[in-house]
């Protein structure tokens, strides 16, 4: 559960994100969409804790995050934009120093890393430097990350960057087989992986909500990118 | 704790996996062999000089410790205020960089684990350095007769001052995502340190008395000369103290901007 309430975040005079106000609960992927420089992603790093707001309040899984930061830390996965990797470390130690910074019980990990490594498809990978793998292994390893730890809130910040075709298709299917148990928000600002794997779409645009609605209520009559369009024409 | 261990682990281990580490090493080691060569040779064509002029008093002033030891020791601190701060450059802009910063911020693990993880990482190979340029020490002993007592206090002095420039260096580094930047900052504040002591000779009074208690050279000269003074002890645990209290509040700034 995340409830964001009345969010902002100012940087001197430019304000990168205004009011902004949603829920996500478990179970539904909740897709959070909007233009580059919107405000996606300065919202994910607030809700993570890694930014303050400058006003409003963030609560996940009922939890603050400014007040109670480590609680929530501790249940949060988080896939920056850019995954963040060691390049100078192999896929396995890297998971291992994850899982430690998480906090995991050492007798747990190695059957963690068995089991995101096997999750995320990374066997083949297992033994090369992360600095040497392509874009697409570089974001599958920064989602496994994220999962080591085995978090009931996901955020993953444009999962799909960088990956193709396939792989997205991929990457979605298996973002979709976590939400049972999970709240998840992914950010995208491409509206057909929305159709495949959300259910709660909100579309932010210049630091404001101008959308929050279920996805089968917005596609009712019309097409995503339509109402996409005409969201962020009326902002 | 057992993430500071895990922060500063990886450290020491990007230290060793490229050759970060072991160009340091070499190049603390094979300068500071080629110094204890320079001073060792004129020290014995000094001997030979006052040997053939049979000099005997001028011959029991020779000492291996005043002639070899304190001086090497004194160049090898010179050359750790250019070496600390290239192990020190990357800790933090290398983390801002490569987006693992928020790996670490947003994980549950508390700032001062970071700070001092990295901080510990560091230590433990310029630790490596000192140890090793002990073996020019022993080498004076298999050879020679120096006071071991006095040997030993200098490399504690040398191994004080490579700490001190180390939390130094992790401040600067806190402080920006650029490794140039992060190392000559550094640079541009260990010489600072190094030298200030030589403005008290022209000043008088409190002011003199002021900048000769910040000049870290004034501690480890006292050092050198065999005094182990809990002033001087006091001088270098400040100047590691304030310096992680500092980086600590300077990475948690972040969560305030």
């Amino acid at each position: 559960m995340i409830e964001v309430v009345e969010l902002s975040k100012r940087y001197g005079d430019r304000s990168a994100v205004e009011g902004v106000s949603f829920t996500a609960v478990p179970g539904q992927i909740l897709g959070f969409l909007g233009p580059n420089g919107a405000g996606k992603t300065t919202t994910m790093r607030i809700i993570t804790g890694y930014l303050p707001a400058t006003s409003g309040t963030v609560r996940v899984a009922g939890f603050d995050v400014f007040e109670q930061s480590m609680e929530v830390r501790r249940r949060v996965g988080y896939l920056p934009e850019n995954p963040p990797l060691y390049d100078d470390m192999t896929v396995v130690p890297y998971l291992r120093f994850a899982a430690k910074l998480r906090a995991m019980k050492g007798g747990d990990i190695p059957g963690a890393i068995e089991r995101v490594m096997q999750r995320c498809a990374l066997d083949k990978v297992a033994d090369r430097l992360l600095g040497h793998l392509s874009k697409g292994y570089r974001q599958r390893v920064g989602l496994a990350q994220a999962l080591i730890h085995d978090p009931e809130v996901l955020i993953l910040d444009e999962p799909t960057n960088g990956l193709d075709p396939g792989q997205i298709d991929e990457m979605l299917h298996f973002i979709k087989g976590l939400a049972p148990n999970r709240t998840i928000v992914l950010s995208t600002h491409i509206l057909s992986q929305v159709l495949e794997s959300c259910e709660k779409v909100v579309i932010i645009s210049d630091g404001r909500v101008v959308v929050e609605d279920l996805l089968s209520n917005l596609t009712r009559g019309q097409r995503l990118d339509d109402a996409y369009k005409q969201a962020i024409a009326g902002a | 704790m057992r993430t500071l261990f895990t922060i500063a682990g990886r450290e020491l281990r990007s230290y060793f996996s490229s050759p970060v580490a072991w160009v340091l090493m070499a190049a603390f080691l094979a300068l500071g062999g080629y110094f204890f060569y320079a001073l060792l040779t004129a020290f014995n064509q000094m001997l030979m000089i006052y040997s053939m002029m049979r000099n005997p008093e001028m011959i029991e002033r020779f000492n291996l410790n005043d002639m070899v030891m304190r001086p090497l020791l004194q160049n090898l601190t010179v050359l750790l205020i250019f070496i600390v701060p290239a192990v020190t450059m990357r800790m933090f802009p290398e983390e801002k960089r490569g987006g693992t910063y928020e790996l670490l911020l947003t994980s549950p693990v508390r700032v001062s684990d970071i700070v001092l993880g990295k901080f510990l990482g560091g230590f433990l190979l310029v630790l490596a350095m000192v140890l090793l340029s002990g073996f020019f020490g022993l080498l004076l002993i298999a050879y020679g007769n120096p006071e071991i007592r006095l040997m030993l206090t200098g490399y504690l002095g040398l191994l004080l001052m490579a700490t001190a420039f180390l939390a130094l260096g992790t401040l600067i580094s806190s402080f920006t995502d650029n490794v140039v930047i992060a190392y000559v900052g550094s640079l541009f504040t260990l010489l600072m340190l190094y030298t200030i002591g030589w403005m008290s000779e022209t000043l008088q009074g409190p002011a003199a008395a002021v900048i000769r208690y910040v000049s870290i050279t004034e501690h480890f000269q006292e050092i050198l000369k065999g005094v182990i003074d809990t002033k001087d002890l006091i001088y270098f645990a400040t100047v590691v103290v304030v310096s992680l209290f500092l980086t600590h509040r300077s990475v948690e700034s972040v969560r305030w901007r």
